[in-house]
Order: structure tokens, then C-alpha cells, then sequence
């Protein structure tokens, strides 16, 4: 029994693990590219998550919903990235701070004008049951789904960046972004692009997740900070780092919510333990991330050397 | 006596105030120490709960709640800051960020005070006289503005206020001439950050309600937008910045604009629509904020 349950939250922390690297990908690199901090990322989700659910609506199709909604974001990103952020990289964090705080203000509202205040994206009717992973181990079909992607996407991502010729370009760009102006590189280019990436990774994230969690305003938001010390505990600019990151925050928080509770009521009064097993429990990933930066303040992976 | 209507701004005014003084405390941090604190609502939020919390129990006086409360949120800045200022950059941005939201979620998770659910309090904390009437708490509020923006003006000028400029022009340089650096950030973000618990102890009496939404990552953003609306490291800058903002607010969701409803009926339930807009604007156009524009130019533009 309880080896099963640890099977099963395992499993979800690694599919939680996986959907936070996707955001985390993208954003580590905006980071350390261009030494951008952007708020606005997660904006990017809710809107993936939005428009997904009204691609889903109008093409009656899960798959061909999610695969519009992936370009559609990843154009709206770069749109954003051409008209305002690109303003952004000469001026100091403080500035780029505000001015995407203003941008997550903005695109929330402008949601809630054209959709409302939120949307429904119901899972796909055949993956909306369970399958025995092992005799005795039932586990949601769609969350499969869910690791699967990731993975796959993952690993995609990993040897684009490790193994290809635009890859090379993208970790030069990060690790020193003069030298590699200097050595000819079409920083511009690569970045929108990169930025494109980045949104459409967001989206797939947004959408995938939208039919376990709900299509709202503000979806962004807390997600965007998981994210931010995902890559903090990477290492900014580092793909691997932020995989890494992901999976240890998306493990952690998920097996510190479903184990904590328990393990305190092991050693303590019922009354202590249900109080303090829970809130220990949420501050979990931000305790790990202290930790890591106590002993490595560049993260566990530095792309700069 | 005075008419409801003159008692609802004598209390305005002193929301305003208070939100001047949280806003002031986070300027010695991002402006005079050039350190970009994303969780700043941490510190407010812990002395809102701390005082609030003594009233609950049952300690109504002011004398010890405040100072409690800006001694946790001190001991709160110590122990974060300590842990954040060993980074920079983008890191400090984000791990400050974090620990605020840690702080939500803990305060989130206290059963035994309301939880997500918020504390009412019975009554406000009380000096040696009553406190629950909006004049008397006006006074209270403007008096403690007044020493806030003194004590910022008297950090400026002193030798502290120097050493912590030095280090935001240029902190290796600073370090090379022989100031202990980290030091000197650690004080400064532990006196921002007792200053903004008296902030918080100060909101939680005038609402006598508290949440854990003071706490919330987009109130240390609005505290931010306050700081740079009103002047990134001028004296004045968080309370010009708090007045103007809160005015704003006041004045959107009050006092409808006729010809602007005509055209959207529904305007006012989108303010942060314009709040936005006008923030980036700010952002892009008067770096400087409001203080600023009313201040010579100290260094060419680049």
C-alpha cells in the first residue's frame, strides 16, 4: 500500500518536474542570453493555456488544438519580444522588473477582456481513465501522456542545444554574449527566436497542464516563481541546470506535500503535527533553494565561467 | 465633529501614509543601497501578523506591539537577508521574490490565525490614549511618517548613507577601499525592512483586519511601482509615489469618467488595465519618476 503510494507520487512529482523544466527552459536562457529578467513569462503560459482551450473548442480535437496554440504563442511571443523587450535589454533589472510586472498587469486584463476570467480545456475523453503500470499500480492515463511528452521534449531540447550548430550559437550567447557578437554571431536573430522557443515551450506546458489544473487569470503567476527558483537552483543560462532544478523542485514539493503530514504525525502530537506537517510542506522547495545557494550562490550548474 | 464623508479621507489619508512609509523604507533599499528587493511585502506582512496577533491575545497596547513587530520583521530581514546578499544580480532579484513567497505560504498555512481566510481584530492596539478613532490614528500615522522620512533624510547624510552610496556606484570599488560590504547591505536591508514591519503593524491596525494577501509577490511589485513612480532615491520618492498611486486608484474605482463609461461600461473592473499601461509608460519614458521631473537633471543623460 504505501509503496504504492510513493510509486504514484513519484510519478507525479516527475510529471510535475517535467512541466516546470518546460517553462524553466525558456526562461533560463532569456536570463542568460540576455541578462533579461522577464516576468512575463508565465503570461505566456496563461495565454498557451488560453488559446489552446479555444483552438480544443473550434477544431473538436485535443491534439490539433494544442498543436495551433504551440505557434500561435510562440508568434506572440516574439511579437513582444520585437515591439518592447528588445527595448529592455540596455536598460538595468529594475527597469525590465516594472516593465514586465506592467506587461503580466496588461496581458491579464486584456485575457480577461477577450476570454473572461477563465476557460475550460477538458482532458481527452480516451486518456481520461487509468492503466496499470504494474499489477496493482493504476495511474491516470493523461498524466502519463503528460511525462511522456516532457520527456520527449526534454531530451529533443537537450541534444538541440548540446549537439547542433543553432544549439552551439544559443550556449554561446549565454555563457559570453560579447564574445560571441564579436565572433559574428546575430545575437538579434537568435534571440527572437530563442524567445519564440521559449513561448511555445510555455504553451505546451500551459496546455497540457490546463486539463489538471484551471484555465484562469493569474495561472501564471505562481507557477513563474516555481520556475524562477527552478532556474536560481540550476544555474541561470543552463538548460541542464534548469532540468535538474525542475525535476528536484517538482519531487520535492510533491512528495514534501504528500509525505511530510505523515511523517510528522509519526513523531509528534496529532495537533502539532497537522499544523506544522502542512506548512513545511509548502515552504519545502524554498528551503532546498536556500540551501542550495547558501553553499553554490551561482546555482548548481553556472553557465557563465 | 466631522461629516462621514471628511472621516472617510481623514482614514484614506492615512492608509496613504502608511503605505508612504512601507514604500519609504523599501526606497533605502532600492534606491539609496541599489539593492532590487522583490520581497519587500514579506517584511510588511510579518509585522502586520505580529501585531495583529499580540491584539488577538490579548495585548492591546501599542507600545509593545509595534516595536515587536519591527523587531520580527528586523530578525525576518536579518535572517533573509543574509541568505539573499550572497548573491546579486538576477539572483537577489528572484531568491528575495522566493523567500516572500515562502513567507505567504506560511502565513497561509496558520490555522490557529485565520489561515488563507485573513485575522479580524477585535479592536486597534492602543498608545496611552484610544486609538480607534480616525483622527487620533491620522496623527499617530503622520507623526510616525514624519520620523520615517527623517530617519531616511539623517541616513543619507550621515557616514552610513555615504558608505551605502559608495557601494551602489560601485561595490567593488567600495569593498577594494576597505568597507566591509556585506555588512553594510545587511544593515541596510535589516533597517528597511524593521521600518516596513512598523508599516505592516500600522496596516493591520487600520484595516484591524490582516491577510495573508499583504504578504502577496504583486503588493512587494506595487510597493516597487510606488518607489519608482515617485522617485528611485529621492527622500520624498515613496511617499510622492504611495499618494499618487493609491490617489489614482481612489479616483478610478470612485469616481466614474462618463464619457469613458459610455464607451466601456465594464471600465473600472479593468483599472489595472491603465495602472499598467501608465506603469510602463513611467518605465520607459521618466525613469525618474515623479521627483524627477521636478529635479534638475544631476547627470547627463548617457
Amino acid at each position: 500500500m504505501s509503496l504504492i503510494l510513493i510509486a504514484e507520487q513519484s510519478l507525479n512529482g516527475l510529471q510535475f518536474g517535467l512541466m516546470l523544466f518546460l517553462l524553466a527552459a525558456g526562461l533560463t536562457l532569456v536570463f542568460g542570453i540576455m541578462d533579461m529578467i522577464n516576468l512575463a513569462h508565465g503570461s505566456l503560459y496563461m495565454l498557451g493555456a488560453f488559446l489552446a482551450s479555444t483552438f480544443v473548442e473550434l477544431t473538436g480535437s485535443f491534439t490539433a488544438g494544442l498543436l495551433l496554440a504551440l505557434p500561435a504563442t510562440a508568434l506572440l511571443g516574439m511579437l513582444l519580444e520585437m515591439s518592447l523587450l528588445r527595448t529592455l535589454y540596455a536598460r538595468d533589472h529594475l527597469a525590465q522588473v516594472l516593465a514586465t510586472f506592467a506587461l503580466i498587469l496588461i496581458i491579464n486584463e486584456l485575457t480577461r477582456l477577450v476570454w473572461g476570467s477563465d476557460a475550460a480545456l477538458p482532458m481527452p475523453g480516451a486518456l481520461s481513465g487509468p492503466v496499470d503500470l504494474l499489477p496493482g499500480l493504476p495511474y491516470p492515463a493523461y498524466r502519463l501522456l503528460i511525462i511522456a511528452v516532457g520527456l520527449v521534449v526534454a531530451v529533443l531540447l537537450f541534444v538541440l542545444v548540446t549537439k547542433t550548430k543553432v544549439g552551439m550559437l544559443v550556449r554561446a550567447g549565454a555563457s559570453n554574449r560579447e564574445m560571441a557578437l564579436a565572433m559574428g554571431v546575430n545575437i538579434k536573430l537568435l534571440f527572437t527566436l530563442v524567445f519564440g522557443a521559449g513561448a511555445a515551450l510555455c504553451a505546451l506546458a500551459g496546455a497540457l497542464l490546463a486539463p489538471l489544473l484551471a484555465v484562469q487569470v493569474g495561472m501564471g503567476e505562481n507557477i513563474l516563481i516555481l520556475a524562477f527558483v527552478v532556474i536560481v537552483i540550476g544555474g541561470i543560462g543552463s538548460v541542464r541546470g534548469a532540468l535538474v532544478g525542475a525535476l528536484l523542485v517538482g519531487v520535492v514539493d510533491t512528495i514534501g506535500r504528500a509525505f511530510l503530514p505523515i511523517l510528522f504525525g509519526a513523531f509528534f502530537q496529532p495537533r502539532v503535527a497537522s499544523a506544522a506537517g502542512p506548512a513545511i510542506a509548502s515552504v519545502a522547495i524554498y528551503l532546498l533553494m536556500a540551501v542550495v545557494l547558501y553553499f553554490r550562490p551561482q546555482g548548481l550548474f553556472p553557465a557563465r565561467g | 465633529m466631522l461629516w462621514a464623508d471628511q472621516l472617510f479621507y481623514v482614514s484614506f489619508a492615512s492608509r496613504v501614509m502608511i503605505y508612504a512609509i512601507a514604500a519609504t523604507s523599501l526606497n533605502l533599499v532600492l534606491g539609496y543601497g541599489g539593492m532590487i528587493s522583490f520581497g519587500h511585502a514579506a517584511f510588511v506582512g510579518t509585522g502586520a501578523y505580529v501585531g495583529s496577533i499580540l491584539v488577538a491575545e490579548g495585548v492591546t497596547s501599542a507600545f509593545i506591539g509595534w516595536p515587536a513587530a519591527i523587531a520580527v520583521s528586523a530578525l525576518a530581514a536579518w535572517i533573509i537577508g543574509a541568505i539573499s546578499l550572497r548573491t546579486r544580480g538576477v539572483y537577489f532579484i528572484m531568491i528575495t521574490l522566493a523567500f516572500a513567497q515562502m513567507m505567504f505560504y506560511l502565513v497561509n498555512s496558520m490555522k490557529a490565525y485565520g489561515g488563507d481566510e485573513g485575522l479580524t481584530l477585535p479592536q486597534r492596539p492602543s498608545l496611552v490614549f484610544d486609538l480607534g478613532g480616525e483622527v487620533a490614528f491620522y496623527y499617530v500615522v503622520l507623526s510616525l511618517l514624519a520620523l520615517t522620512v527623517f530617519l531616511l533624510y539623517r541616513l543619507g547624510k550621515s557616514r552610513f548613507g555615504r558608505v551605502i552610496d559608495a557601494i551602489r556606484q560601485n561595490e567593488a570599488r567600495a569593498e577594494a577601499v576597505g568597507f566591509p560590504v556585506y555588512r553594510y547591505k545587511l544593515a541596510c536591508f535589516v533597517i528597511a525592512g524593521a521600518v516596513a514591519g512598523l508599516a505592516g503593524a500600522l496596516l493591520a491596525a487600520h484595516g484591524k483586519y490582516v491577510n495573508p494577501n499583504v504578504l502577496h509577490w504583486v503588493q512587494s511589485g506595487t510597493l516597487m511601482i510606488m518607489v519608482i513612480l515617485g522617485g528611485v532615491g529621492h527622500l520624498w520618492g515613496g511617499v510622492l509615489g504611495a499618494a499618487v498611486l493609491l490617489g489614482l486608484e481612489h479616483l478610478i474605482s470612485d469616481y466614474p469618467i462618463g464619457w469613458l463609461a459610455q464607451l466601456a461600461p465594464n471600465y473600472q473592473q479593468h483599472a489595472n488595465l491603465g495602472v499598467g499601461l501608465v506603469m510602463l509608460a513611467i518605465v520607459l519614458f521618466a525613469p525618474q519618476g515623479i521627483a524627477g521631473l521636478f529635479e534638475r537633471r544631476k547627470h547627463a543623460s548617457p
